[in-house]
């Protein structure tokens, strides 16, 4: 990954709730996740895991309870950090191509010098010599790869990936995995919401289940990581 | 200066994937020339009924061609999350809407524009002598259209029978912009065409006010 120009943040959550109208998608979600730390989200489909990646993201506001940004030293940041978030729909234009969509959020981002900023991140995910191509030519893997990009531009403090994998081939999957070990190790904080355990939730130094939008289970407080994940599986 | 900096890259965005998909705008320009030749074909009018029904009918072309335009206008950011993409990079959502809102304005004015030469043709109106004016009026007049159809457009994008609720909320919203757009129009298309300032100060009017509330409360449009 690129040299770290971020500030270290951890995240806390406290007494989330998010209600569509009568139904609970998160219920007393109360969590802390530390500068650094890379955290798995495990759980069936409708477990909560996408909303609460969503709003720890500010995409989506909780019904109730707050979240807050910490520092290094665990102090609570008034500015929200950088975010890069990814998601299973890769939130790049089908109609630019991989170096216009990067350019146009390394713009809207205020980044000094866009063209090389694009210019590093499509030399780091591979598709230098596909920058001119539209989006909507590629394949699955390679939108996935420019939805990193896109999601790396602002040197991100905290980066949230919900279900990165979803529709990768194997070999996609396995790079996927190599750039989340080098995000873990340049010292970001991760959270990702997996559907299975596979070598990308094996990176992970926490990992926490989800049920019908509340936490039953966290590697913190003792629960087995492989029991988590393999739940989750079931 | 972030907005504006951040409305000009956004709405470059809009034109490019316009200009590249040529979706909206084919799909209106034929719309609207169908409608406008088969009337013409219909009624077969004289000079005189040009003048007095011409106005309504290309305001009325005009609506459908903007509800057909706006719909996909928030839709279109649905498909990939690009709209969430763009609430993560930009401070102040209203830049989102100022670009939707220039953009389809500009491929209203486009499309209307197209049209005039079409309309003076087939209904024997002539419409060179007040060309400038005439230009004026469809552009407050599509501004209206926009202004209003770009925030119902982003409020109907996240509702279930979204394609039945834009026109629903859009067709009574509009109907002040249609009738001094009209007006305004019917009086450059008479002999002695004259600009009715009465009326662009009424469109005036009601661009800015749903302006200024797309302003204040355009970030709570977007929220999930």
């Amino acid at each position: 990954m690129t040299t770290a120009s971020f500030t270290p943040t951890g995240i806390r959550l406290e007494n989330l709730d998010k209600r569509y109208g009568g139904l609970y998608a998160l219920r007393r979600v109360s969590l802390e996740m530390s500068a650094g730390e890379c955290v798995v989200f495990a759980g069936r489909n409708g477990s909560g895991k996408t909303t609460l990646l969503r709003i720890a993201a500010r995409l989506a506001r909780p019904s109730s309870g707050a979240v807050s940004f910490l520092s290094g030293s665990g102090e609570k940041n008034e500015a929200p950090p950088p975010t890069g978030f990814v998601a299973h729909a890769t939130m790049v234009y089908d109609e630019l191509t991989a170096e216009e969509n990067l350019l146009l959020f390394a713009r809207l981002q205020g980044i000094a010098e866009p063209a090389a900023r694009a210019d590093m991140l499509l030399r780091e995910v591979g598709l230098e010599e596909r920058r001119n191509s539209l989006v909507r030519t590629f394949s699955r893997g390679m939108r996935q790869r420019v939805a990193i990009a896109r999601a790396l531009l602002n040197e991100p403090a905290v980066v949230l990936l919900d279900e990165p994998t979803t529709g990768l081939d194997p070999q996609g999957a396995s790079w996927f995995a190599q750039t989340l070990r080098r995000l873990r190790d340049s010292g970001r904080t991760v959270l990702m919401s997996l559907h299975s355990e596979s070598e990308v939730s094996t990176l992970a130094t926490r990992a926490i289940r989800l049920d019908a939008g509340a936490v039953v289970a966290d590697t913190r407080t003792g629960a087995n990581f492989r029991s988590i994940l393999a739940f989750a599986n079931a | 200066m972030a907005l504006l900096s951040n409305t000009a890259v956004l709405l470059g965005k809009e034109l490019r994937t316009e200009f590249r998909s040529r979706e909206l705008l084919t799909t209106t320009v034929v719309f609207i020339l169908t409608i406008v030749v088969l009337f013409s074909f219909t009624f077969d009018p004289s000079v005189s009924d040009s003048r007095r029904f011409g106005p309504g009918l290309l305001w009325l072309a005009f609506l459908f061609a903007a509800s057909l335009m706006l719909q996909p206008c928030f839709l279109r950011e649905q498909n990939n999350d690009t709209l969430s993409a763009l609430r993560l990079s930009i401070g102040d959502p209203f830049a989102i809407f100022l670009a939707k809102l220039a953009a389809n304005t500009l491929f209203l004015l486009f499309t209307q524009v197209l049209l005039l030469p079409v309309f003076s043709i087939l209904y024997n109106v002539p419409v060179l002598a007040a060309f400038p004016q005439l230009v004026l009026v469809m552009f407050m007049g599509s501004l209206g259209l926009s202004v209003t159809g770009t925030a119902l457009s982003a409020i109907s994008a996240q509702a279930r029978m979204r394609e039945l609720l834009l026109p629903l909320l859009l067709l009574p919203l509009l109907t002040p912009v249609l009738i001094a757009s009209t007006e305004a129009t019917a009086a450059l298309l008479v002999p002695n065409p004259a600009v009715r300032w009465d009326w662009l100060g009424f469109l005036l009017a009601f661009d800015v006010v749903f302006l200024t509330a797309l302003w204040l409360f355009g970030e709570y449009l977007l929220e999930e």
